[in-house]
């Protein structure tokens, strides 16, 4: 870490944001490549069949938490993603049976966006917290994926729609979960760095008030984020239903948490106002790092969560106390 | 100082990681076996014969746990497949979205054996399961005869995906027919003992005059049976559930709950570890291997609860 803060991690700082959370991830690859050398008679974890098996896992958690990150820039909180992506990718995955796969995949999407706006309505115009309405929409989003599925599976799916979750160009490493993550990353970057509109999010999330009187049209700008969070999510959805080659009544149970924890372990603060998609990135990617390195290493499962609460717990341990040194 | 506390803190978290770390060895038989949730009786209780059979035939056993989740088993399998396992076992959560885990491990040529659910695509070697129709069929026969041929019943189900408790419940409701128990409420609790819990309770609220409860299997046979007790109905309502867990046969044994129908879940976990062994030595096995089931009463508890001690 040492004096360097400011100066040494200039290039870091510009392109993560949270030279911080980078560290602790390149920590955490280092530990479990020394640990997969003393213990492990073939050592899979820095193999490129490895690599691209982690960032396949992680892509569904990863879509998510950009949306996420969207939310919690504003100081909100978004808990209805895993419902939504169950919802969104049983909607698509049953019209994607009777109708053209563009079609089912746009309905889904649209779905998520059109949920998103609705939870936006409730919260900037109804002034419900976010915590409340977004709980409401989880509890909605989940009962009506039962109803739609009639709590059963939707599968298999047309061959279109199996290539989303499986098809890759040239080696797995490209295959097309990642394309769409990385794609979704990119533009969610160029957007919250680049432009009026990302910089509005970053004011919002550092003082509403003080947005609202310099004139930025704060309730309108709660729409979009929250469209946009259900969008990610119904991205997510698709991604998900693609891979497991079915839609699933209880798919991404509990996703909204792995969701807002790869926003926080990359660096994004719950409070608002500060952070960024290139540390969600990061976040995700720690979380998918330390479950396919407890899984190579062979760790007993029972104590799998245990090492990975530690580590979130030590990754914002860090943050803090570097904070508080700069 | 700060830093060196935080280093510290850091540094203490390490041995965690090196619980259950495998020995550095060479040239042994590796297999890895994906579990959907290792917080669930049953398949705890499989592991277990597969970890004992292992240990038995020398061989070495990574056990991954899904945690419920059927993505989270998806990467599972993957890893198990990057350690390059030798054969690979599967307890799928569901028979659809394992079909993916299946294919990768076809393509990167390790055997499969799914031990229990089946799954609904994808090359496997052999599938070793429980007669679940048999023994819904078990459980319907000995209600009928313990309510005298003639009562009101509920029915319990477990998710509504959950291809094989929908045949035990399916057995259970055939044996019924051409009696005059019938089933007045069916309500699924996703397998859990909470959640039956719940549902019982409601579901004795709406129908007081209930004579007896089948539910898909024993975790929420036992839930109910809590709802029942606290309703003061114990022994004026006969539960019957599915699986010979040990909190199950207790109840029977006290005379709580009427009937269960055992399933043998280290016999599942040893069959799929010699079937495994049979494949790896380019022996013939065969594709389906059905696992017999037991009902369990009050008369033959004993027995089965031996197997616990």
């Amino acid at each position: 870490m040492g004096n360097k803060g400011k100066n040494g991690y200039a290039f870091l700082k510009l392109s993560i944001g949270r030279a911080s959370t980078f560290l602790v991830f390149l920590f955490i690859c280092l530990l479990f490549f020394t640990l997969e050398r003393i213990f492990s008679p073939n050592p899979r974890f820095l193999t490129l069949d490895n690599i691209s098996n982690i960032l396949r896992q992680v892509s569904v958690y990863a879509i998510l938490a950009v949306g996420e990150t969207f939310v919690i820039l504003t100081a909100g909180i978004d808990l209805s993603v895993g419902s939504v992506l169950a919802l969104c990718g049983a909607i698509s995955a049953g019209l994607s049976l009777s109708h053209p796969l563009w079609l089912a995949i746009l309905s889904g999407i649209l779905l998520g966006v059109a949920i998103g706006t609705f939870q936006g309505l409730i919260i900037a115009k109804g002034g419900v917290p976010p915590f409340v309405a977004t709980l409401g929409t989880m509890a909605i989003a989940r009962s009506l994926t039962l109803v739609y599925t009639k709590g059963a599976l939707i599968s298999p799916l047309p061959k279109g729609f199996q290539f989303l979750g499986s098809g890759y160009l040239f080696h797995e490493l490209f295959s097309l979960p990642i394309i769409i993550t990385l794609f979704i990353y990119i533009i969610a970057y160029v957007v919250l760095s680049r432009t009026a509109f990302g910089r509005r999010i970053y004011a919002i999330g550092g003082n509403e008030e003080a947005s609202r009187l310099s004139g930025i049209n704060v309730s309108l700008y709660k729409l979009y984020i929250y469209a946009i969070s259900g969008m990610t999510a119904a991205l997510g959805g698709l991604v998900m239903t693609a891979r497991l080659n079915c839609a699933h009544p209880q798919a991404g149970l509990g996703y909204e948490l792995d969701a807002i924890a790869a926003v926080v372990i990359g660096g994004t603060s719950l409070m608002g106002g500060e952070g960024g998609v290139g540390g969600t990135l990061i976040g995700a990617l720690i979380m998918g790092v330390l479950n396919n390195g407890l899984n190579l290493l062979e760790v007993n499962p029972f104590w799998q969560q245990a090492v990975v609460g530690s580590l979130i717990i030590i990754a914002v341990l860090l943050d803090r106390l570097r904070k508080r040194r700069d | 100082m700060k830093r060196w506390i935080l280093y510290l803190i850091a540094c203490s978290f390490i041995p965690l990681l090196f619980f259950g770390c495998a020995k550095k060895k060479e040239k042994e038989i590796v297999l890895g076996y994906s579990t959907p949730a290792l917080n669930n009786t049953f398949w705890i209780r499989v592991t277990n014969g597969i970890k004992e059979e292992c240990a038995k035939k020398g061989v070495k056993v990574i056990v991954a746990d899904a945690q419920d989740n059927p993505y989270k088993q998806l990467n599972d399998v993957d890893d198990l497949i990057q350690k390059k396992v030798d054969a690979l076992l599967i307890s799928p959560y569901e028979s659809d979205p394992i079909v993916p885990a299946v294919q990768s491990a076809n393509k990167a040529n390790i055997p499969v054996i799914i031990v229990d659910i089946g799954t609904s695509g994808g090359e496997y070697a052999s599938l070793i399961i429980s007669d679940n129709i048999k023994g819904g069929r078990l459980a319907g026969e000995y209600m009928v005869k313990a309510l005298n041929g003639k009562g009101k019943v509920a029915h319990i189900q477990c998710q509504l995906g959950a291809v094989n408790a929908q045949k035990r419940g399916q057995g259970f409701e055939e044996a019924l027919k051409g009696s005059n128990v019938q089933v007045v409420v069916k309500r699924p609790a996703d397998s859990r003992r909470d959640k039956a819990l719940q549902v019982m309770e409601d579901i004795l609220q709406r129908h007081p005059d209930l004579d007896g409860v089948f539910a898909q299997n024993d975790e929420m046979a036992l839930g109910a049976l809590q709802a029942i007790e606290a309703a003061g109905k114990l022994g004026k309502i006969k539960v019957i559930g599915f699986d010979g867990n040990k909190d199950a046969l207790e109840a029977i044994k006290e005379g709580k709950m009427l009937a269960t129908v055992a399933q043998q879940p280290e016999e599942m976990g040893k069959m799929a570890v010699d079937i495994a062994l049979k494949v790896l030595k380019g022996e013939k096995v065969e594709k389906n291997i059905y696992v017999p089931v037991k009902l369990v009463t009050k008369e033959n508890v004993d027995e089965f609860l031996s197997k616990f001690k």
